[in-house]
């Protein structure tokens, strides 16, 4: 399974990072996100794989996963998303005023 | 606690004057004449005891385990220079109050003169080193503020600019310096450093440390050869040159020099270095003050001299000429002072300082000129004035040297020399100004200065002759406290009589006068071989070379690095970003692959793996197609939270599920008003260039996440996971972290939500967009924009997911839930409402202002870590407790009202960043079923 998740991991950042290359917001921003998938999958592996030992106390409970970067990665998902609004309407902001959505706002639309 | 106050007094003065400015400039000098005279009350409380001989410390606890507290320390080298920054603080107050005009702003003038004159203080009278520094750069900051007071004026904004990045620079190897001689004491304490003299001149770093700590101090005392920023700082106001350049400012490097003499000297390479460096500035600097025709510039590099006279004493490092230094420094700073305040009468009555034009003043005022030539007089070493006193000690110093090295004799011959220079050009201030026949086109009538303006004058005026008459009853007793406090042991004998016998000292002080009076006779050649060589030979040259050559060179680099295009950029930052990791693989000769037991593989574990790496790479074929790239991306995010549902995280699943939902929403709504599809510019190598580093940046990502997943792992997390129940009141321990252990940090994150979605609300503020009357096939939007059914049922279902939204808010300390997940959901459920009965039909039935909401869940969240401050707990410390309900066991923990804070920030940041869209969204296309006030009632 590990190397499932690794692989996630790279194929999610090789989408983010080819798509913020692209010269349109839009792809930008989906790039953007994906990046945050990424990151925020990695931040989670930190606290390496286990399989059905959510960080709920129980008696009843042998182990626990590590609850740290879970507790990171949740407030990393909302951080991320106000990010996302704010570059998007950024681009939206952009294309008022410039009248195109290219991320250099100077060529013709 | 008396000398903390008496720092803090004039940083509260500043305000406070600042403020009062509009009630008049006279109110505004009163505060500042009060709070001078304050802090000086401060200060005589604790003057006594250090006339007795005490050393007094106060100190409060700043940083205890690192350390570091606030100490302050009197002794009498501070007390000396204390009671010159507030004596002559005050009296600069009152000649301040005359000397400007009505059209500049006063209270801004003493605002700044106060934040310097608090700093100054703070700067003598700290026993911290760290501290010392601090009080350093900001006296660098806020004689920044004054020289460039009248910043109308180019020469005044070079003039400041100039003296920030010089002093500024030597604050910088201050720092060095300083940081060395903590580590070499091991404490940053003045009484340990001072103790440690023997051991800090025998370490190996003695010599670095020495330089880094000199660079400091000339660079302050204008010390040769970075002398220049003092003329230039003489674009300030008059009352800024004088207070600067007699007293405080460029007295603080010979302060750290007598502050640090005790363990500095008495080595060779302090000796050569501070000994050389005072004679050679010493020279130069009488030299040039005697071709100077501005009357400010005159006193700069005389100015200039006198501090080279200073640090020579200090350099040459007995005891005796340690005490002439303390002595002249009292003494330079009466008379420049009244100098200083002269010339501004000067300049403020004939309105120029061309000595050239200025000439035969004795006609026309007649009082100002006799306080003028006398403070000249102490400034040429006329006997019975004071100056004459510490220029005989400092030449009897001179011929002490000169019989320690051969050449030795080069010593009083120069010193005699700067001597007659010094003689010559005060007689051509005091001859020039108000001799020398009549003046020449002035562009004012001039005549004697208002009374109060004189007062100032008189008072430094009449110090200098009550000093040089009566040395032993006027200056003696504070100079010995002083001078004691500088050598941190018994005083040397000496005696502060004007008559010693015919002494070498004496018979240079007649050469000096009578050459003088000849150089100045024969000035007419020396003057126009001034004038020839003019501008040639000046240090300020080298600075403007480095400056320009910084301005170019950065230039240069961000032209290479910010071309304007983003893509660019970010390709640089992407390929950087694999090189420093390539780079560090390189290094390590360790296997990718740890030791860590994998789990299994199941077959239905990879085909849901490839299924999203499958759509990954979909979003990013088919990106063109903007809205099925937006739907794929969707469900690649269902899939990360599938991740986390399997993998032990059942928080991350449920927030990851929520968030997508919003995030999908928004961007539909945005890509309404954006083109439908990304138009295929990019060449072929543009792709291929592209794809690579993309590959690489995903096998690196790839390769890291596997070395980390298959090693086994330390963790913090032991703690958390026992501590959760017993210290946390709770069961869900990522929701303990979140609202308890880590609280701060969950704070700081929804402030920045909010600040995100105020930002976003700005951004949409006005905003008019224009969204396509088609969709991309070229079909005509749907009519009906909310249909019924739709409606019905998500009106239907709001009451429930509302009610789903408080349980999973209220479980969250103990099950999967808490204040993000539930914010996320209730806002969903309104944003249902939103999308199936339209913007304005909902916006009219709920309420329609979300900042307050914003705003009240920071508060309940800041309130409810002030809680436990109050109780004596440290921030955000929880409590909890038990209640029996009839239908069981209620936990109520304090945590609760956080997690309320937090919930109310995400549904109000959430619902305020898409129901602005959305009413930007309905604007752009009006509708029959639309109110025509929608936007106007969230108003």
């Amino acid at each position: 399974m590990e190397a499932l998740l690794a692989l996630i991991i790279g194929t999610l950042t090789a989408c983010g990072v080819y798509l913020i290359l692209r010269a349109r917001t839009f792809p930008v921003v989906l790039g953007l996100t994906f990046l945050s998938y990424a990151v925020n999958l990695f931040l989670f592996a930190m606290g390496r794989l286990v399989v059905g030992r959510p960080p709920l106390i129980d008696p009843s409970a042998a182990a626990y996963t590590d609850p740290l970067p879970q507790a990171l990665v949740l407030t990393a998902i909302v951080i991320g998303f106000a990010m996302t609004a704010f570059v998007i309407m950024l681009a939206l902001k952009a294309r008022a005023e410039l009248g195109n959505d290219h991320v250099d706002g100077m060529h013709e639309p | 606690m008396q000398l903390v106050f008496c720092v803090i007094t004039p940083f509260l003065g500043a305000a406070l004057a600042a403020w009062a400015a509009r009630l008049g400039p006279n109110v505004a000098a009163w505060i500042a004449g009060a709070a001078t005279l304050a802090a000086g009350g401060w200060l005589a409380q604790g003057a006594m005891d250090t006339f007795a001989g005490a050393t007094l410390v106060e100190r409060i606890a700043w940083m205890p385990t690192a350390g570091l507290d606030l100490v302050f320390r009197l002794d009498g080298l501070g007390l000396l220079f204390a009671l010159m920054i507030l004596g002559i603080g005050f009296l600069i107050v009152l000649y301040a109050r005359y000397y400007f005009s009505p059209q500049d702003p006063l209270g801004r003038f003493y605002c700044f003169m106060l934040l310097f004159m608090g700093s100054m203080l703070g700067l003598v009278l700290s026993e911290n080193l760290i501290q010392l520094l601090i009080f350093w750069e900001l006296t660098s900051l806020s004689s920044f503020l004054l020289i460039s007071y009248w910043h109308q004026r180019a020469e005044a904004r070079n003039g400041a600019r100039m003296a920030l990045a010089v002093t500024g620079m030597g604050g910088l190897a201050l720092l060095g310096g300083v940081l060395l001689l903590g580590e070499i004491v091991g404490s940053y304490e003045l009484s340990a450093v001072l103790a440690a003299g023997d051991r800090i001149r025998a370490h190996p770093l003695y010599l670095p440390m020495l330089v880094l700590v000199l660079i400091g101090a000339f660079t302050k005392s204008a010390q040769f050869p970075f002398h220049f920023w003092l003329p230039n700082a003489m674009a300030a106001p008059t009352p800024v040159s004088a207070y600067l350049h007699s007293a405080t400012m460029v007295k603080a490097g010979v302060f750290l020099l007598a502050r640090l003499f005790p363990v500095l000297s008495g080595t060779a390479e302090w000796f050569w270095l501070v000994g050389l460096t005072g004679l050679v500035t010493l020279v130069m600097g009488a030299v040039i003050a005697l071709f100077k025709h501005d009357l400010k510039g005159l006193l700069a590099y005389s100015t200039i001299s006198h501090l080279g006279l200073i640090t020579m004493l200090f350099g040459i490092g007995t005891p005796l000429a340690a005490l002439a230094g303390v002595f002249h420094i009292i003494n330079h700073a009466t008379f420049k002072a009244s100098l200083f305040m002269a010339a501004g009468i000067i300049d403020h009555e004939t309105g120029t300082r061309d000595m050239r034009r200025i000439n035969g003043l004795w006609g026309y005022m007649p009082y100002t000129a006799t306080l003028a030539m006398v403070a000249a007089a102490a400034m040429a070493g006329v006997p019975l004035f004071n100056g004459f006193l510490s220029k005989e000690l400092f030449f009897a110093e001179a011929v002490g040297v000169a019989g320690l090295y051969r050449f030795g004799w080069l010593v009083p011959a120069a010193v005699t020399f700067a001597g007659i220079f010094a003689v010559a050009y005060s007689l051509r201030f005091v001859h020039d100004v108000f001799f020398n026949g009549k003046p020449v086109d002035l562009p004012r009538t001039p005549h004697e200065p208002p009374r109060w303006m004189k007062v100032p004058v008189e008072v430094l005026v009449a110090i200098c002759i009550l000093v040089g008459i009566l040395p032993a009853l006027t200056v003696e007793p504070l100079l010995a406290v002083a001078a004691a406090g500088v050598l941190q042991g018994p005083l040397p004998d000496h005696d502060l009589a004007i008559w010693h016998g015919f002494s070498p000292a004496l018979w240079m002080s007649v050469i000096a006068l009578a050459g003088g009076g000849l150089v100045y006779l024969g000035r007419r050649p020396l003057f126009a071989l001034a004038d020839r060589v003019e501008g040639r030979f000046e240090a300020r040259r080298g600075y403007d070379w480095l400056v320009t050559g910084v301005f170019t060179l950065t230039a240069w680099v961000s032209a290479r690095l910010d071309t304007g295009a983003l893509q660019r950029m970010l390709l640089w930052f992407v390929l950087s970003a694999l090189l420093l990791g390539l780079t560090g693989w390189w290094g390590q000769a360790v296997p990718l692959t740890g030791p860590r037991p994998l789990l299994p593989v199941g077959l239905a574990g990879s085909l849901a793996a490839l299924g999203l790496m499958i759509t990954a790479v979909l979003v990013v074929v088919l990106h063109r197609q903007r809205l099925t790239a937006l739907i794929l991306l969707g469900a690649v995010g269902l899939g990360c939270s599938l991740i986390f549902v399997v993998f032990s995280a059942p928080d991350l699943a449920l927030t990851q599920l929520s968030v997508e939902v919003v995030t999908v929403i928004l961007l539909l709504l945005a890509l309404y008003f954006l083109p439908q599809t990304t138009p295929a510019e990019s060449s072929r190598i543009r792709h291929g260039r592209d794809l690579l580093p993309a590959v690489a940046a995903g096998g690196g990502a790839a390769a890291l996440a596997w070395a980390v997943l298959t090693r086994p792992q330390a963790s913090i997390a032991d703690w958390f996971l026992a501590n959760s129940l017993p210290g946390g009141g709770g069961t869900n321990v990522v929701n303990v972290i979140l609202v308890d252990f880590r609280g701060y940090d969950t704070l700081g994150e929804i402030t920045v939500l909010a600040l995100a979605a105020l930002g976003i609300y700005a951004m949409l503020e006005g905003l008019q967009l224009t969204g396509p009357a088609r969709d991309d096939q070229g079909r005509r939007w749907d009519p009906d924009l909310h249909p019924a059914i739709m409606a019905s049922l998500v009106r239907l279902l709001l009451p429930l997911a509302l009610l789903v939204s408080v349980y999973i808010l209220l479980r969250g300390h103990n099950q999967p839930g808490g204040g993000f997940i539930a914010g996320l959901i209730t806002a969903v459920a309104l944003i249902m409402q939103y999308l199936a009965n339209g913007v304005a039909w909902t916006h009219a039935r709920l309420p329609g202002d979300l900042h307050p909401l914003i705003g009240v869940g920071l508060l309940i969240a800041t309130l409810t870590g002030l809680g436990s401050l109050v109780l004596g707990y440290p921030f955000l410390t929880s409590a909890f407790t038990h209640i029996h309900w009839p239908l069981g066991d209620f936990e109520l923990a304090s945590a609760m009202a956080f997690d309320l804070g937090v919930y109310l920030v995400v549904v109000g940041a959430t619902l305020l960043i898409l129901i602005h869209l959305g009413l930007v969204h309905d604007a752009s296309h009006p509708s029959a079923d639309q109110a025509p006030d929608a936007r106007g009632a969230d108003r």
